[in-house]
């Protein structure tokens, strides 16, 4: 009764700081824009199943994305056992999805193995976090900070699968010596206790007991930890593919306020009558945080700063100073100084910062060569070029600044129709003494 | 073997007289005066005359499409350049329009729509693909058979429309020695001058983009770097006169590869 009362506690603990602390990030999300309607469950679904689920485009690097893999489809079978043992904690029950048969051996058993492979794959992180250089980890946006975060989130899932593994090797042993009937299999814990030959009931009672409360404190100390971290994607990655925005990469959402405005100046008609309907004008494009769409906010703080992106950026590869990570991450920092003053003094608030040159700089915005690598390379489907594109909008069209090239492309454009200084008089040039020969 | 003078069809001219031709070829800006990518038109011209297709060019009509404003963040100068085409489009009925460009063909496909136009969109790749599929364009294998080639995938062709197969196809029915740069399809490194950097110098770095992909082409000892996109064409140019190795690799376009394989 007493272990009971204790873990409901711990329970209601944990519930309640991350209630608050994702309360607390949900309101920002009222300070964003639109972004697209999110409708097609279907595709959706289908998106979800293969990205997330199916991991597809991590394995783009395929043996370091095998790895993740397995780390991934480890969660989704050891989260079965955790449910379990919060049942088992709130009302005192043994094992208490064992009614389950058959399908419960599988459950178990594969989560013992999974505990294995996700351990060795932490392990394999871990050392090429702390002993190999991986340029992809570097960057100008890895603060120290960064590395302590992913480290700290690599040990202590280490340690859930040390301590899924010992619980499962105590209760092995336990169950051995006292003659009970053990419920569920445990393939790779049992090869451990068969090395472990000496030992008293009690002693493996309490490893088994000891390990129970370890593993689930850990996992509501790193349920709340996450939010804090990069490691957010654990929670924020499926439903950010799940949200993924559907259009091909090659294709820029449209401003239809901008349309409106041109469609008034070009129609005679309506200038007039439009003008006493005036709305007050909404900013265009993107200076600050409360001008990017939920979808950016989202993908913001569901990137785990991988770094994928920025290892197949070509500007960045060349060695220019655009990083699409840090472009997420940015936006991620900057939500996170102008949100909290944005609840407290309205979405009107202005410090005397901005995330466009405060924190990415045109430098960074005019390098993009809209390649779209990124955003294929993204595992979860974080779209980088459509908010670097909405920044450049927003240099463009409400402060007329960009480099001097591309103010002559504009003008160019505007008055030859053409990006460079040619006539349309000179269009069919090409055509002129067009021959082909007839065999 | 004759020679015969090709008089390409003006959208105007045809309507004047009546006549509606079944495609519209866009032949953008860069095929208009750009002069390397002018032969890569007139190439195109001549397959499209040899396969007697039904098609018509705007000619002193066609203006920009506002795609290279629209990526450097100029909304309202694309807006107001893609209503002004949309309305053209309009005016001669137009249903099914055939670019070269992958930056024009990714605006018109993708992004048209959402300004209220209806039209297919069709890129010269797939049309060729087309055509050679069905046996309407017969390649003549022995003349590039022993030359390498190997092909660069334009951005808005690759990741931006998911095109990969339709150019590789057309590449291996003229030679036997497509190879692949290390970075290919969905993984291809970008030329450098998407995004309007095309207009623009670089921002500071340490190597220029089209550089590092000259690179990957020449790493594969290829004779060809087959392109299809007039901005890859300009910066895989550079990169080959960069590197000096204009006796080793030319850089041609898929269209003037078939013109020339079936010597046209």
């Amino acid at each position: 009764m007493t272990k009971q009362i204790v873990f409901t506690f711990a329970l209601l603990l944990t519930l309640s700081a991350f209630s608050f602390t994702i309360a607390r990030i949900v309101r920002f999300f009222r300070f964003t824009r639109p972004a697209f309607p999110v409708k097609d469950f279907g595709k959706r679904i289908k998106v979800m199943l293969t990205v997330a689920f199916g991991q597809t485009k991590i394995f783009r690097r395929p043996v370091i994305g095998l790895f993740h893999a397995l780390v991934f489809w480890g969660f989704c079978v050891i989260i079965f056992g955790s449910i379990e043992m919060v049942i088992d904690g709130l009302t005192g029950t043994e094992r208490a999805l064992k009614s389950l048969g058959p399908v419960y051996n599988i459950i178990m058993a594969s989560g013992d193995i999974f505990a294995l492979l996700v351990a060795i794959s932490i392990i394999i992180f871990l050392s090429r976090r702390l002993f190999f250089h991986i340029k992809r980890f570097e960057g100008i946006e890895m603060k120290k900070i960064s590395h302590i975060d992913a480290n700290i989130a690599l040990s202590i899932i280490l340690l859930l699968m040390v301590s899924l593994l010992t619980m499962n090797t105590g209760y092995i042993e336990y169950k051995a010596i006292t003659g009970d009937a053990t419920v569920g299999l445990f393939p790779v814990s049992s090869v451990i206790a068969g090395f472990i030959t000496s030992g008293q009931a009690e002693s493996y009672g309490l490893m088994y007991e000891a390990s129970w409360w370890t593993h689930i404190l850990l996992i509501f100390l790193f349920a709340n930890i996450l939010p804090y971290s990069k490691h957010f994607h654990v929670f924020l990655s499926i439903p950010n593919v799940f949200l993924s925005r559907l259009d091909p990469l090659g294709k820029l959402p449209n401003m239809d306020n901008i349309t409106r405005e041109v469609k008034l100046m070009l129609d005679p008609n309506t200038a007039f009558t439009a003008s006493a309907t005036d709305t007050p004008q909404e900013r265009f494009g993107v200076k600050d945080a409360e001008d990017v769409t939920w979808k950016n906010y989202f993908d913001s703080l569901a990137c785990t700063e991988c770094g994928r992106c920025t290892s197949v950026c070509p500007a960045n590869i060349t060695g220019k100073k655009l990083s699409p990570r840090k472009v997420m991450m940015d936006l991620r920092t900057r939500m996170k100084v102008k949100g909290p003053l944005m609840v407290k003094n309205g979405r009107d608030f202005k410090d005397s910062l901005s995330l466009l040159r405060d924190y990415i700089s045109e430098e960074e915005l005019w390098a993009c060569t809209t390649c779209n690598a990124c955003a294929k390379e993204c595992p979860i489907n974080i779209n980088h070029p459509t908010l670097i594109v909405d920044m450049r909008r927003y240099l463009v069209m409400e402060e007329a600044s960009a480099p001097g090239e591309i103010k002559t492309l504009f003008n160019n454009i505007e008055n030859n129709g053409a990006p460079w200084q040619y006539s349309a008089e000179d269009r069919m040039n090409w055509a002129k003494e067009l021959e082909i020969k007839v065999h | 073997m004759e020679i015969r003078k090709i008089e390409v069809p003006v959208m105007a001219d045809l309507f004047a007289r009546g006549e509606k031709p079944e495609y519209l070829f866009w032949v953008g800006c860069a095929g208009a005066f750009d002069d390397r990518y002018k032969k890569v038109v007139r190439a195109f011209a001549k397959i499209l005359t040899h396969l007697k297709v039904s098609y018509a060019v705007l000619g002193k009509e066609e203006t920009c499409n506002g795609d290279p404003a629209r990526r450097a963040g100029n909304e309202m100068l694309y807006q107001m350049q893609a209503l002004q085409v949309i309305e053209i489009f309009r005016m001669y009925d137009v249903k099914k329009i055939i670019t070269i460009c992958p930056h024009c063909f990714n605006v018109f496909k993708n992004e048209y729509p959402d300004l209220g136009a209806k039209f297919e969109v069709i890129n010269y790749l797939q049309f060729l693909n087309r055509n050679i599929e069905n046996g309407n364009l017969e390649i003549d294998r022995d003349s590039l058979d022993n030359i390498s080639i190997t092909y660069h995938d334009p951005c808005y062709l690759g990741r931006a429309n998911d095109i990969y197969e339709e150019p590789r196809s057309i590449l291996k029915e003229l030679t036997g020695n497509l190879v692949e740069m290390h970075r290919n399809k969905s993984f291809a490194l970008c030329c450098g001058g998407g995004g309007a950097q095309m207009f623009k110098e670089s921002e500071k770095g340490d190597k220029e983009v089209f550089i590092e992909r000259t690179e990957d082409a020449l790493k594969t000892n290829a004779n060809v770097i087959a392109t299809a996109c007039p901005f890859c064409m300009t910066m895989l140019t550079d990169g080959i006169k960069y590197k000096n190795k204009e006796q080793e690799i030319r850089n041609l376009d898929i269209a003037e590869l078939i013109a020339q394989s079936i010597d046209l």
